[in-house]
Parts: structure tokens; sequence; C-alpha cells
């Protein structure tokens, strides 16, 4: 009962700057919303669609695939693939989509060097096919991860079954394999929809317009805070749409294995044409997402570390820090404590709140920054205190935060918390284990790995996540992602590049954690076994 | 408990002032500012503290924080947004004859709350190797038969655009307007790009002939690329003039520290600290005593349209809906 308050309250506190958001329809509809409805909406709704669908095929053919070679096949540098595929998660999208258009739009070096010779008047990279490409490569490691963590823990039996049935080792992949871990793909592909959703920075370098782009020119262009979060609460239908759909598409199917130790199938030895084939695969795609973006921006570094690298950036780099783990421990945590209570189903309020990732971070920081200064407020005046207390104190970025990544830590932590049956627990209760101990020896181990990926996705995204941090963040600090925006802002992208490599090269330690995470662990406990041995070690003790 | 009073103490920053002190939100951006704050602190004492956003999350702070905000003073890098935030009651009214002496009355809020503090044109570029600058004369004139598909622009979603169509409407009317945006659209030699370098950088490699840029962009590139053949062509010179624009800034309303922040102002407008101020960016400078410095003065000089900067702000939301219609993205 107190589990369920404390779980309202976190996710009423999360979900509150979108429930300002969603308030904005109490008023009517001012004549900016009109005349932003009326030009050329239909257009914005098809690139926002475009944009979103392309995406999504995109990463999750990339991902798919890349999962399914890394895990079935063995060829030279599977091994090193199979982690390093994960790796473009570091790079910030605006980042690759940025790097995308100096290297490859019309005034970059590849056009140029094709005019020499005779190439002009070729297509450049600001296209809808442009950036649904930057798009692709800079999120398929999400569907990639899941999906790669999904087919490892299907089972070897579970193949042989089908291949004593008839079915191939191929069609038994595409007919067993690839079913049981749809739940996984999709909700790395939901996590896909939902980022591609909420960009803004991508999108602006390409001057692509989408529902996000419109939501800031009523803002900031027209000044209607009111018609950006309408806009905003269209977003968020939006995804409420999508949602249900992805939740029909994974209802009808049972995905627990009885397996008391699933054991991972042996890898199948690739020769020949198919080795190099595989190899080049993954060589070009991490080249594409990774290697050369990384180039680029070390190229552009060596210019500018003379005049731009100082002691501050200790400073940067340390509050990037700070804040990742800061936001990491806090969101783990209510997302564990939401994802306890809401074992049963959850409800409106939870749900509202991880839809955050959806939303751009601008609004969701204002959203925030109107909660905080109205408690404040009210605190002040209920207190006859003088001043603003939480505005301009962690307070109101850590909200912001939570608003927008609830739903990394939310997922993970949730289906961990799928496998703990209230069987497990029950047994464990008949064995005479205390709550506490439940919580130690079944629910802890169990949870680990959930908790980790929870931790490590928000520790990444908050590195990378720029407007948020930008509005709410206190005097005096600054983050890496800050400074990229001060020279990017100014269109001195050539020494954004220092702070953009820091970010990412101190991004790739968690990057790299993630990527390790349950890579070839088998699942050992949550077995009767297991509770038996954790009820006579309490028993001995 | 005690945990949560740890937690809150944790996150509570609470910072007692001993130095006098001002606190800024600005949209000018760190690098171009702390040079400027650091020398004011090392003349005067007073230590400044600032925080950097884009204007529009900036104001929004402001309106949110009320009468309790902690900001004495709002800098911006472009007039329309100054006069948003004296529309949304968030400056004060300041009487300064330093700063009425300083500062030109077209570059500042006839109602003294706003002042602007650097100049930037929004001018011609064009590509020397493929334009005479006979060929050229009025922004109106890039929407001729003669440019067709020699044209490129920055992107409509850029204030400075904004605030260019704004004044534009301002001198010739929304129908004139409309028409010479449209003609600049049809005379595109490929889509629009997101900033103003990407302009410059086609018109030199010769994808298009002419652009729309400001001039501290140009300077930047060209101490960068010196054999870039590029040059700066000052429009209108014989009707309004060229375009210009502000960074500036004012003291907020609720400002506990009132004295401090005129002060503040006033020395950045006076004679010695102009070419501070604008030197780190290739800006000009706004008071007429002070000599553009060096490296800006060699693009010569222009006469500049004297109506009041502010009706960039005042027609901004006409601006863009004009650009909607005529689908210039």
């Amino acid at each position: 009962m107190i589990g369920k308050t404390i779980s309202f309250l976190i996710a009423s506190l999360v979900a509150a700057p979108i429930l300002i958001i969603l308030s904005s329809w109490r008023t009517p509809m001012d004549d900016v919303f009109l005349h932003l409805v009326t030009t050329g909406l239909s257009d914005v709704l098809r690139n926002t669609l475009w944009l979103v669908i392309g995406a999504a095929v995109g990463t999750t053919f990339l991902g798919v695939s890349l999962a399914m070679i890394t895990t079935t096949f063995e060829f030279p540098g599977r091994s090193f693939f199979n982690w390093a595929l994960v790796l473009p998660l570091a790079i910030p999208t605006y980042v690759l989509a940025f790097i995308a258009i100096a290297l490859f739009d019309v005034t970059g070096p590849v056009h140029s060097q094709l005019r020499a010779w005779g190439f002009s008047g070729l297509p450049g990279m600001r296209s809808r096919f442009g950036i649904i490409f930057v798009m692709t490569m800079a999120l398929y490691p999400y569907v990639y991860l899941l999906a790669r963590n999904g087919f490892l823990s299907t089972s070897k039996r579970a193949t042989e079954v089908a291949q004593s049935l008839g079915q191939t080792s191929a069609s038994a992949f595409f007919k067993v394999i690839l079913p049981m871990t749809q739940p996984m793909i999709l909700s790395g592909l939901m996590l896909v929809v939902m980022e591609t959703l909420a960009d803004f920075g991508a999108v602006s370098i390409f001057n692509y317009d989408t529902l996000t782009t419109t939501l800031y020119k009523a803002w900031f262009s027209m000044f209607s805070l009111d018609s950006a979060a309408k806009f905003s609460s269209l977003l968020i239908v939006l995804v409420f749409l999508i949602l249900w759909i992805e939740k029909k598409a994974r209802q009808r199917k049972r995905y627990t294995s009885s397996e008391k130790q699933p054991h991972p199938n042996p890898r199948k030895i690739l020769k020949g044409a198919s080795r190099l084939c595989a190899v080049a695969y993954c060589f070009i795609i991490l080249l594409i997402a990774f290697m050369l973006p990384i180039l680029y921006l070390l190229s552009e570094t060596f210019s500018t570390l003379k005049q731009d690298l100082d002691l501050r950036y200790f400073g940067f780099l340390g509050r990037s820090l700070a804040l990742s783990a800061m936001a990491a421990i806090l969101i783990v945590l209510s997302a564990w404590v939401i994802g306890l209570a809401g074992r049963r189903g959850q409800s409106l309020i939870v749900r509202l709140a991880t839809l955050g990732y959806a939303l751009p971070g601008t609004i969701l920081a204002v959203g925030g920054i109107i909660m905080v200064t109205f408690l404040d407020h009210t605190l002040a005046s209920l207190f006859h205190w003088d001043g603003l207390f939480l505005t301009g104190t962690l307070c109101a970025m850590m909200l912001g935060y939570a608003a927008r990544f609830l739903t990394l830590a939310h997922n993970p932590i949730e289906s961990a918390l799928h496998r703990i049956t209230p069987h497990i627990e029950e047994a464990a209760r008949s064995l005479g284990l205390s709550s506490f101990n439940i919580l130690k020896k079944i629910h802890f181990p169990l949870l680990k790995s959930g908790v980790m990926t929870g931790a490590l996705l928000v520790f990444v995204d908050v590195m990378k996540e720029m407007p948020i941090t930008l509005m709410t963040r206190p005097f005096g600090w600054d983050t890496l992602a800050v400074k990229i925006f001060q020279f990017t802002a100014e269109g001195e992208w050539d020494r954004a590049a220092l702070p953009a490599i820091t970010l990412v090269l101190f991004s790739l330690v968690p990057v790299i954690l993630l990527a390790s995470e349950r890579s070839e662990r088998r699942l050992r406990v949550g077995t009767p076994t297991a509770v038996i041995a954790a009820s006579q070690a309490t028993f001995a003790s | 408990m005690r945990f949560i009073v740890t937690l809150s103490i944790l996150f509570l920053a609470v910072s007692p002032a001993f130095a006098e002190e001002i606190t800024l939100y600005s949209a000018r951006m760190e690098q171009l500012i702390t040079p400027v704050f650091d020398a004011y602190t090392k003349s005067s004492g007073v230590k400044i503290k600032f925080i950097t956003d884009k204007e529009g999350p900036l104001l929004q702070r402001l309106i949110s924080e009320g009468a309790d905000s902690p900001a004495d003073i709002f800098m911006a890098v472009d007039a329309g947004m100054l006069w948003k935030a004296a529309e949304e009651k968030l400056l004060k009214p300041v009487s300064s004859p330093i700063l009425s002496a300083n500062i030109p009355s077209h570059l500042r809020d006839p109602k003294d709350q706003w002042f602007g503090l650097s100049v930037r044109a929004r001018t011609i570029v064009f590509n020397t190797q493929k334009v005479n600058p006979s060929e050229l004369s009025t922004y109106e004139a890039l929407g001729d038969a003669q440019f067709q598909k020699r044209l490129c622009l920055r992107t409509s979603k850029k204030i400075y655009n904004i605030s260019l169509v704004a004044m534009m409407i301002a001198d010739l009317g929304m129908e004139q307007t409309e028409q010479v945006v449209s003609s600049w659209i049809k005379n595109l030699a490929v889509d629009v790009f997101s900033d103003d370098t990407q302009v410059m950088k086609a018109v030199s490699q010769g994808i298009c002939d002419v652009g729309i840029v400001n001039t501290y962009y140009y300077g930047r590139l060209m101490a960068k690329h010196p054999d870039y053949p590029l040059a700066l062509f000052w429009p209108n010179q014989k009707d309004r003039g060229a375009h210009v624009n502000i960074s500036g800034a004012g003291v907020t309303r609720h400002t506990k520290h009132t004295k401090a922040a005129i002060a503040f102002l006033e020395w950045l407008s006076s004679e010695k600290v102009q070419n501070l101020f604008a030197e780190v960016n290739f800006e000009y400078p706004v008071n007429p005593k002070v000599k553009p410095y060096a490296k800006v003065a060699k693009w010569g000089t222009f006469k500049q349209d004297m109506i009041n900067v502010g009706n960039a702000g005042k027609l901004q939301i006409d601006a863009v809906k004009l650009m909607d219609r005529v689908g210039y993205k």
C-alpha cells in the first residue's frame, strides 16, 4: 500500500511536465496555432511519418540483421563486432547529422571533388532519404542491442525441437527464434521511434520540417508557448497510438521459456564468400556510423585544440559525468519503485510518465520549470520565504531528465521484474524468507542486469542531452553538451568538435559496459533451486 | 527524515553574495562575453554570474520565475527578442543620459527598456569571380530574372532572416515584401541551408553566385579562408540603407541591483569598451563616436536602415506567416 502510494507520487511528479503540456488544450486555439495548422501541416505530418517509418524500418533491418549475424555465425572479428556495433550510441544524433552534412552535402568535400570531375547537380544530403539514413545510423544500436540479447537468451532446445519437426536451421531462426524475440525487438524499436519524434537537433541541421520543428517555431518564432504545447500533445497522442499498436502486436503470444537453463545456440562457422560478406557488412556499418565520425571529429579538434583546450574542460567533463550519474541513480530508483508497484498492470499515470522520451527536451524543460517555480512560489507563500529555493537548483534539471528518460530505466526493469513471478515469491515466503531477504537474494540478482541496462542507458543519454540541461542548469553548471551548443549556436562547428569528441570518448565507457551486459551469461538464478538455496543460506546464518 | 534533509541540502545551491554581483541571462554565447565580463570585474570589482541559452527558453525562464527571478540583465542577439522581452513586461525602463548619448535612437527602445550594444548587418555576399558589383543594387533586386538559380539563402527559421523580413515589412509594406520574398524563392539555386557559413561556402564554390548573410559570419569565414572568392555588398544605399540588427541588453523588471546593472550597460556602451565587445566577433560598435576596428572597417562604410530595430519584434509573427505563405522554408 505504501509502495503503491510512493509509486503514484513519483509517477505523478515525473508525469507532471507532460500533464502541464496536455493542459494547454484548456485554452482555445490561438491564431498562431490556426496559422500553422492551415499552412503546411500536412507536409509536416507527412515528413514526420516518413521519418519515423523510415527510421523504424532501417533500424529494424540493420539491428536485427546485425544481431542475427553476430549471434548465429562465427567469422573473423565476430567477438569484436559483437560489442563494437553498439558504439554509435555514444555519438549524439545532432553531431552525426552535422558530420553527414559537412562531409556529404553540396558544399562538402565529396561533392566538391565530384564537381571537379564533371559531375555537378547531384543531390545533396539534405533530403528525406538523408535524414532517415542519419537517424538509422545513429539509432540502430538500440534495436541491435536488444535483439542481440534476445537471440542470445533463446535456447538451443527451441531450435532442436524445431529442427526435429522438420525445419532447417534457417527457417528455425525465422519461424521460432525471431518471433520469440519479438518483444525485445519491439521495445528497441519503440526507443527508436520515440527518439526520432523528439529529435530537434538533427532535423534542424537538415532543415527538415517535422512536428517537433513546428513546435519550436510556434514557441520561439511566433511566441506562442500555448501552440507549442498543443503540438506536443499531438506528439503524445501519436506516441500513445504507436504504443497501443505495439501492445496489440505483443499480446497474443507467450514468451517465457520453460527452460531451467537455456543453452545458447552454437554458432555456425562461415566459409568463403559468406564469411567475406559478413565481415564486410559489419565493418561497413561500423565505419559509417562510428569510425568515420570519430575521425572527422578528431581532425577538426586538432585545429582548435590549442585555442580552446584549457583547465575548464575538466569542469565541463566532471559536471557532465556527475549529472549523468545522479540522473542514472535517481531515475533507476524511481523506475524500480514504480515497477514494483505496477506489477499487476500499469496505471495510466505511469504510462504517461514514460512518454517523455518522445517529447523534445525543451518542452519538457518548460514543463519542469513551470512545475518547480510553482512549487517554489507555493512553498514561499506557505512559509513566508523570500525568493526562490528550488528553481535554479538541480531539482528542475533532475525532474526534466526523469520526465524525459524514465522509460529507458522503466522498460528493462519492468521486464526483469516480470521474470520474478508471484510463484517464486510465494515459494520463498513459504520457506521462511523475510521480505528483506527476498529482495536481497531473489530480486537483486534477477534485477541486476535490468538495473544496469537502465542505468547505463540513462547515463549515456544524459551525457548527450542538451535542451533540458541548457534551460534548467544552475549557474556555473556548464557541461560538455552545453559547450557544444554554445559553439554550434554561433555556427562554429569546428570548435564544437573538441567538446563533442570528449563527450563521445567518455560515453564510450558506459556504452561498452552496456554492450557487454548479458552478452554470454546464462540464466542461473530464478529457478526453484535458487530459491531453496537462498532460504537455506538464511537459516544457516 | 534526516535522509530527506540531507538530500535537500544536496540539491539546494545556497550561495551567499559577498562581493557585489550581477546576474545575467544571455543569448550571446559564453565565448563572446567572458572576455568582456572579466574585463569589467577587473576594472570595477563587480562579479558577473550568468547563464546562456537561446532567447526563447531564457524568456520562458524569466516569465516562470516572475518577481523572484535572480536575473538583473537580459542580453540577446536579436532586436526582435529584446522587443518581445519588453512586451512581456520583463524589462524595466531605464533613464540614463549616458546610454541615450552613446546609443543612436534607432538602435534602442523608444521606451528605454533595451539598448543595442553592437551592430551587425545582414547584407549581400557575392562570388567575386562570377559577379560584378555593378550587377547588384538592392535586396529586392535579388528576385530579378538575372539572378535566376543564382541565389542561396539560409532557412526562414533563423531569427536573423525573420528580422530581415520584418524590417522589410516595416519599410515596404506587407504586399511588396511578399512579392520580394516570393521572387527570392523562385531564384534559389538549391534548397535553403541551415546556416550562413554553408551559404557562403556554396557561393564560394559556385553553386550559387549571391547570398544574404550576417557580416560577422563573413568575417569569421574569411579569417579562416582568406582565399575564398567572396566579398560583401551593401544594398539599398540609394534608398533606405542596409538592414542592421543588434546584440543588446536590458535591465530586468524585478532586478534587485538596478544601479549596478545600469552601470554595467553604461560601461559596455562607453567608448573604450565598445570595440572590446564587438571585436571578439567581427561586429560594429553601436556608439557613433567609436570607429569600427580595422578588420571590420576594411569592408567599407555603409548607410544603415534608420528605422527602429524594435520593428523586427513587432512584425516578427507577420514575417513568419509571410514566409510560410510564400513557401520559404
